[in-house]
């Protein structure tokens, strides 16, 4: 499904990523770890072309990617949340994954058709399987951060993604959140058979969830593999793990 | 939803419009137009400003470039109005084209920037380019269009050349108007607002941020070149002026004055703006003073302009009533 080859990428001579190769089968559950300034959030930047790499290139279900703007990797079936809640705060809920829908459609020229009620069912049959239905005239930057958060993960499914990239889908939540959040993350992966790259600081979620596992370090990988293989990595265990618990 | 809200205020508002020439008053007549071409003028910079969230500090170059294009045509070409009025859209929307396409290359206080350098180009064209423009005197004796047709009219009939221009004014401008509201109110529009609230994650829903910028620049500049084509036979001359950077800055006050959350806000903007212009003036000589005062009280009370306190105040009101 995804595919990146030998990705390299330097902020003035700090090498973020320096050679990362991933490979995510169609279907697989998988999960970037590592510490903070890893370069997790750079590599997903240059996987969905918000970053072009130095080197290297992305393939997205055999066709190169690299370098292609992120508007376009969008329309070919990544779908994406950011680590920083990414929402449009004065749209409504309902706007919000309207919008998105639009977009997705190729109605965004259309320059005299009444918005206020277009692709109505749709967005609230989306939202209400994210459990935001009732608050769907709600103006969107007055939610919770949890609520945004799942807010914005119905912005990304409404371009009817194959592939989902979601940057730490937990962080900043509490205990109850989290849980909620990965239980719902789980059933929309397992009902739209999607393939899900997420990175997560959350280790219980991270083992919980993932079938596979890449671990970064200053930019190199330097594990991957199932859970319990990367587990019992003895390098793993001491940058990472060991560092943490 | 309170009552007030259900006023259609904007048929009403054309009504009254066409009620001013019954007043008799030339003067009146006068500062009606005035404020019916400019509140357009505001509209189309709003949809760049409160619905797409750029801001244009050189929005008056494409006011500029109707106001000559249609002012040529018809005193130069003797083309008429009905094709010389189109064409100030046109041609407006063609530079808006050009200019636009380097402009959304930059963000914000770049994009603000070279907007006001564009803008200075067309002044310092207009201002030069004596043959065609009439250089700094401006080209003077703009005609007015063939309105004899109106004294056919009922209740028209009476009325002076310019209060016939005003009516047709005033149509025109309504109708420019519901195309505006039509257009925000659009899939369209709708995309424009994800722009102004996130370009980042508008461009990961699939939105190539750029070109739709691009779109709404060309649409504001037309509606601008629209308005410039009235003001310069309202006025009955073509300046450089029209096009210069403090003509930007009036339009942009206006809008900002009016309030940029709300569609009409603008034209708000525009009629106070010139009421109070007219008004003050006529007791003092110390306008701008006043006018600088009544910006920071607005700034610092009511940031969403006078629209915006209307807003909040009727929504304060319906909430007492209930209570």
């Amino acid at each position: 499904m995804l595919e990146v080859r030998d990705v390299r990428r330097a902020f003035d001579g700090f090498q973020a990523v320096a050679g990362v190769s991933l490979r995510v089968p169609r279907g697989q559950i998988a999960a970037i770890i590592g510490p903070n300034g890893a370069g997790k959030t750079t590599l997903f930047n240059l996987i969905t072309g918000h970053l072009r790499p130095d080197a290297g290139a992305v393939f997205l279900e055999s066709r190169d990617i690299t370098g292609v703007p992120p508007h376009e990797v969008c329309r070919l079936g990544m779908g994406r949340s950011f680590q920083r809640t990414n929402i449009f705060p004065r749209l409504t809920v309902f706007q919000n994954v309207q919008a998105a829908l639009i977009s997705h459609r190729r109605r965004g020229l259309d320059l005299f058709t009444r918005v206020d009620r277009l692709y109505r069912e749709e967005t609230e049959a989306l939202l209400a399987s994210l459990g935001l239905v009732e608050r769907a005239g709600e103006m969107s930057g007055f939610l919770s951060h949890g609520a945004q958060k799942q807010l914005e993960l119905g912005i990304a499914l409404a371009s009817e993604p194959r592939l989902l990239l979601l940057d730490e889908p937990t962080a900043g939540m509490s205990a109850a959140e989290t849980r909620d959040t990965i239980r719902l993350i789980s059933r929309i992966v397992g009902e739209r058979g999607l393939t899900l790259l997420f990175t997560e600081h959350d280790m219980e979620v991270v083992f919980s969830i993932a079938q596979q596992i890449t671990v970064l370090h200053q930019g190199h990988v330097i594990a991957e593999g199932a859970p319990t293989a990367v587990r019992n990595d003895p390098e793993v265990r001491r940058v990472y793990l060991g560092e943490r618990r | 939803m309170s009552g007030l809200r259900r006023i259609p205020w904007a048929p009403l508002a054309v009504v009254v419009a066409l009620l001013v020439p019954a007043a008799g008053s030339r003067f009146y007549t006068f500062v009606a137009t005035d404020v019916a071409i400019l509140a357009l003028f505001a509209v189309s910079l709003n949809l760049l400003l409160g619905y797409t969230g750029l801001v244009s500090f050189g929005h008056a170059a494409y006011f500029g470039i109707g106001a000559y294009t249609t002012g040529i045509l018809m005193k130069k070409a003797a083309i008429p109005f009905v094709l010389a009025f189109p064409a100030a859209g046109v041609l407006a929307a063609i530079f808006a084209l050009v200019f636009g396409f380097f402009c959304v290359r930059l963000t914000k206080i770049y994009f603000a920037m070279l907007t006001l350098a564009f803008a200075q180009i067309v002044w310092a064209i207009c201002f030069k380019w004596n043959d065609v423009t009439g250089g700094e005197q401006g080209m003077p004796e703009i005609p007015y269009p063939d309105l004899a047709w109106m004294e056919r009219l009922p209740l028209a009939g009476q009325l002076r050349t310019s209060d016939h221009f005003y009516l047709l004014t005033v149509v025109l401008v309504a109708a420019c108007l519901w195309l505006l509201r039509r257009i925000v109110g659009s899939p369209f529009g709708r995309i424009l607002t994800t722009i102004r609230e996130n370009p980042e994650r508008a461009e990961f829903i699939g939105v190539n941020v750029r070109r739709w910028e691009l779109f709404a620049f060309v649409i504001a500049g037309a509606f601008a070149g629209l308005a410039g084509g009235l003001f310069g036979i309202f006025n009955r001359g073509v300046f450089p002026d029209f096009a210069y950077w403090s003509k930007s800055s009036e339009v942009l006050i206006m809008t900002i004055l009016g309030g940029i959350g709300h569609f009409y806000g603008p034209a708000v903007g525009a009629l106070v703006l010139l009421v109070l212009n007219q008004q003050i003036t006529s007791y003092t000589e110390y306008w701008p003073f006043i006018l600088g005062t009544i910006l920071i009280v607005l700034l610092f009370v009511f940031p969403g302009g006078i629209v915006g306190a209307l807003d909040a105040a009727a929504r304060r009101l319906t909430r007492v009533r209930r209570a």
